[in-house]
């Protein structure tokens, strides 16, 4: 009946878990009795569970990103306090096999869950707001992208309370990962997590291609596309490349443990080394997606806070292709220690050091940008200079590491950790942190507040330099990455200051959670009346903070890169058309949130062998699907009263605004 | 518009005769060279591997209506082309990557 | 820009869904199998030699039962681009009939491929024996996955037609089928070089 979940799945003997588990149900029960107390529970079904609006997807994706940054990072603030207190010869306080899980859990939760739809969610806000479309190509899939996501997050924390998580490393490289080594629930746990959400992730690249393809507004050319809107595109283009190889080796891994097939088992004949290099030929292209979007963000706000138009526009969308593409032929630098021939590792290592060029191209233009500008030092550009500092001293931890015979001294050393959270943090995280606090008021209509978005950014800045540059230095000294705990003097001193340094982020983080209430508290006061808070640059901030939901009463013509700055100038701007059309839109559906839970379900059957559950999920699953097809009212009309209600409200503001 | 959108369009019953007779001759032909096995490995290797791509050709064309001269035709077909180097670049270099690092395990 | 493109352009945004961009998405989405293939593809040529002493791809093929799977497929090609073309011309007799036809022709390549997977696993040459037949029944039972889904789909599509009519969207699915049905004899010309003809050249 329940395959092979039993009572013992239940960590009832683990205190530090039943601790979180508690404070989980405790925070969801008050969510649910406030919920039922206030009513809202018709509102949020109505307006945002089944919402196919972009924008709301956006919210719901950062809402989903802010939750699991704080589970990641709890992750975190665990390995270092063990590691600070498991020196000479301690045993520290997590035994190896709950460790094991939590840099697993770290490592998945940071890029899957945590990173992925952060980006996604801006992406979701911004990008059909900034092409002038009223919504992306496919808005039914866009929601149900969401659902898939939320739905492997699920299967990641319910690891916690269920069985276990793998004790893998976020990479789950066979042999460890087969049957025979990790026999427990914990790598089919990871399978399905990320199974799901990466088929999410594919529609929604699918779905931001075509939109940005064939749904830009009247005058549009690709070259006139904002910046952000051009490097969220290569991140698309990368992802449908991309994610299929990651589907297909987690589905052969799968094989391998449930038919007990021999792709990457040691005996008959499997090769091991297949799973890692297909992993990373989805792995490397990763990082790229990540990071990519982060750097049209800080192109955005560097122009917009300098006041200039951004230098180097056209170089900047060819060095973001030739990143993409280099991106491609880069992935054996993951593994130069598994003793492919010179030539192999000659040729990666080249091409990695080549991808540091168009890079390097990004930096000065963001430097041209600033040169003879007035730049404004809100958070978002503290977040963008915090970057190109930090950043850079990633990217050339990152050259360093791209001589293959450097790297065999420093592979799985904690000199690569130090790296490549150099590089994420500082460019990725800082990115989305940058276009959080630019956008905010565009997704909430009020902004967020300076003070505490300043400390919250030294928090972090010092403190990342606080935890992570011990890191090279204990490389150097000879420490590896994924250790338990450690025997050896001189160690001690820099494992301690990168504890303390993970605290100083921690009051980051708690700098940010103060500031969004403290913003919340304040929304009238700082309310952006005009829908162009900054002096804005492209088309989403010619529309209300929040947009309209229907995003433009009719369709912008655009004549320039700087649309909106254009339109300013020359008096186009928040012009009353003479008459409104009506406007088509899509209707809201439950099905993408039914068939996310379904399949939910359906993974978590999967893990413990539930067939029934999974056969039953699996048919409902597609039988929602061919309903949702074959469902004729999916759209309607807005009436231009309507439009014409909410367009007079926008300009009136704006007009009395300028006025002032 | 008319009865159907205007995306579809009609291209008529040649381009799927021309291009199944295409296909059957550019099927028999390398299966009858591996069957009768006339010639030596190397060129029947190549052979049926240039048989193979004419043939994805053919069906990308009279099937697939793929074309560069409409504005759809070349949207696919670009989109083809790029994930056309993408397979390349991902299955050549794994290859290389694999029979590189078995040539060193055997050495 | 003259006045009639821009009409044009504003109608084309006018729809969500428009037929034009469903099939150009869906296009992109198998794209994205094709590299789903592709990856599976690398692993069959990284594997094929490991035999682990089971037998090898020249042990256990037979061609003529190939080629003749080959041409059902063939032959359910041109018979969908008959679907396709009577979709097109709204004649939903038509379109129904040649639906159907490809269906037998599709199931009858899947209920060949289906007997020569039991016949080996009966041989004792099941996808466990040999890192290759792992790899060859991965690869070629992934085509057929496939073509099932593609089958089942048919069905659905088969239904809509007959019950609705061939309106602007259930002609835009009989599109994106066909797309989906071409593409997928567009692997398997590869598939029966890379591993049958390959497999079987000694």
């Amino acid at each position: 009946m329940f395959g092979k979940l039993t009572l013992e799945a239940f960590p009832f003997h683990v205190p530090i878990v039943m601790g979180t588990l508690s404070v989980v149900a405790i925070l969801g029960l008050a969510l649910v009795i406030a919920l039922t107390k206030y009513q809202k529970w018709g509102y949020l079904w109505r307006e945002w569970i089944t919402s196919v609006d972009h924008k709301r997807l956006g919210v719901m994706y950062i809402i989903l990103a802010m939750v699991m940054l704080l589970r990641g990072f709890a992750d975190a603030i665990m390995m270092r306090t063990q590691l600070a207190a498991a020196t000479n010869g301690a045993a520290g306080y997590l035994p190896p096999e709950h460790y094991d899980q939590i840099f697993t859990a770290h490592g998945v939760i940071m890029i899957i869950f945590m990173a992925m739809p952060f980006m996604i969610g801006l992406m979701n806000i911004v990008v059909p707001l900034q092409i002038g479309a009223r919504d992306v190509a496919f808005p039914f899939l866009n929601n149900l992208s969401f659902w898939l996501a939320v739905s492997g997050a699920l299967l990641v924390n319910i690891s916690l309370a269920v069985g276990e998580f793998a004790k893998t490393g976020w990479v789950a490289y066979p042999p460890l990962s087969e049957l025979t080594f990790s026999p427990d629930s914990g790598v089919d746990y990871y399978i399905w997590a990320l199974q799901i959400s990466g088929i999410g992730t594919t529609l929604t690249g699918v779905n931001f291609l075509v939109t940005v393809l064939k749904m830009r507004t009247r005058g549009m050319k690709l070259m006139q596309m904002p910046i952000f809107t051009w490097t969220c595109t290569w991140a698309n283009i990368l992802i449908v490349a991309s994610f299929p190889i990651l589907t297909g080796a987690l589905a052969m891994l799968t094989l391998d443990r449930y038919l007990d097939f021999h792709f990457f088992t040691n005996d008959l004949g499997g090769n091991a080394m297949m799973y890692i290099n297909l992993f990373w030929a989805w792995g490397h292209p990763e990082v790229y997606i990540l990071v990519l979007p982060a750097f049209g963000i800080f192109s955005e706000i560097i122009s917009t806070f300098s006041g200039k138009r951004l230098f180097g526009y056209t170089s900047m969308v060819f060095a973001s292709g030739a990143i993409s593409v280099l991106g491609f032929i880069v992935w054996l630098h993951h593994f130069f220690t598994m003793g492919s021939s010179a030539d192999v590792n000659a040729f990666f290592g080249v091409t990695t050091m080549i991808i540091a060029v168009p890079t390097g191209v990004k930096l000065f233009n963001w430097l041209f940008t600033m040169y003879k500008g007035r730049v404004q030092f809100k958070p978002p550009v503290l977040w963008t200079l915090g970057f190109m500092v930090t950043f850079t001293i990633g990217g050339m931890t990152g050259v360093l590491l791209s001589v293959p015979g450097a790297d065999y001294v420093l592979h799985n050393s904690l000199f690569l950790i130090a790296h490549f959270h150099n590089t994420i943090i500082g460019g990725a995280v800082f990115g989305y942190l940058a276009g959080f606090s630019y956008w905010f008021p565009k997704a909430m209509g009020y902004k967020l507040d300076e003070k505490w978005g300043k400390r919250a950014f030294w928090f972090w800045q010092i403190g990342f330099y606080v935890a992570f540059m011990p890191l090279y230095v204990l490389g150097f000294l000879g420490m590896n990455r994924r250790v338990n705990h450690t025997d050896n003097p001189d160690w001690n001193m820099w494992l301690y200051i990168a504890c303390a340094g993970a605290f100083i982020i921690a009051l980051g983080v708690l700098s940010q959670l103060i500031q969004l209430y403290v913003s919340y508290r304040d929304r009238e006061k700082n309310r952006d009346v005009t829908g162009d808070p900054w002096n804005g640059h492209t088309l989403e901030w010619s529309t209300m903070s929040p947009p309209q939901f229907y995003n433009f009463a009719q369709e912008p013509v655009v004549k320039d890169i700087d649309a909106f700055t254009d339109m300013k100038e020359n008096g186009t701007a928040y012009q009353r058309p003479e008459k409104y059309a009506p406007i088509h839109m899509p209707r809201n559906t439950g099905a993408g949130f039914i068939m996310g839970m379904l399949l939910t379900a359906c993974g978590f059957g999967m893990v413990w062998h539930i067939w029934w559950l999974v056969i039953v999920t699996f048919l409902a699953t597609i039988v929602t699907y061919i309903k949702r097809c074959y469902d004729n009212d999916i759209d309607y009309y807005v009436q231009p009263d309507e439009i014409e209600k909410i367009e007079n409200e926008h300009i009136a503001a704006v007009q009395s605004t300028l006025k002032a | 518009m008319s009865q159907h959108d205007q995306a579809h369009q009609d291209h008529g019953i040649k381009p799927y005769v021309i291009g199944f007779v295409l296909a059957v001759i550019l099927t028999v032909i390398p299966f009858w060279l591996v069957m009768s096995g006339s010639m030596d490995k190397v060129t029947t290797l190549w052979t049926i591997v240039i048989f193979a791509v004419v043939q994805i050709a053919v069906h990308l064309k009279y099937f697939l209506h793929l074309s560069l001269t409409t504005e759809e035709g070349k949207m696919n077909t670009f989109t083809f082309l790029f994930s056309a180097l993408i397979i390349v670049l991902v299955v050549g270099l794994s290859v290389w990557i694999l029979y590189a690092s078995n040539a060193m395990m055997m050495g | 820009m003259s006045t009639s493109v821009m009409n044009h352009d504003a109608h084309e945004h006018e729809h969500h869904d428009s037929g034009s961009t469903t099939l150009f998405g869906f296009w992109m989405y198998l794209m994205t199998d094709c590299i789903l293939f592709a990856s599976v593809f690398a692993t069959y040529a990284v594997l094929f030699m490991n035999t682990a002493g089971g037998p090898a791809g020249h042990d256990i093929f037979e061609l003529d039962y190939v080629l003749i799977e080959t041409f059902a497929l063939l032959f359910s090609s041109i018979t969908y681009g008959f679907a396709m073309i009577g979709a097109n011309r709204g004649n939903k007799q038509v379109t129904l009939l040649w639906l159907a036809v490809t269906f037998v022709l599709g199931a009858v390549f899947i209920g060949m491929e289906i007997n020569e997977f039991a016949h080996l696993i009966h041989e004792g040459f099941g996808p466990q024996r040999s890192a290759f037949l792992t790899a060859f029944f991965s690869l070629v039972g992934m085509h057929g996955l496939h073509v099932t889904a593609g089958l089942i789909w048919m069905v659905a599509l088969m239904l809509e037609v007959k019950n609705r009519g061939l309106s602007p969207r259930t002609v835009t699915r009989v599109g994106c089928l066909s797309l989906f049905w071409h593409f997928l004899d567009v692997v398997w010309i590869c598939v029966f070089t890379v591993v049958y003809l390959m497999g079987t050249v000694q």
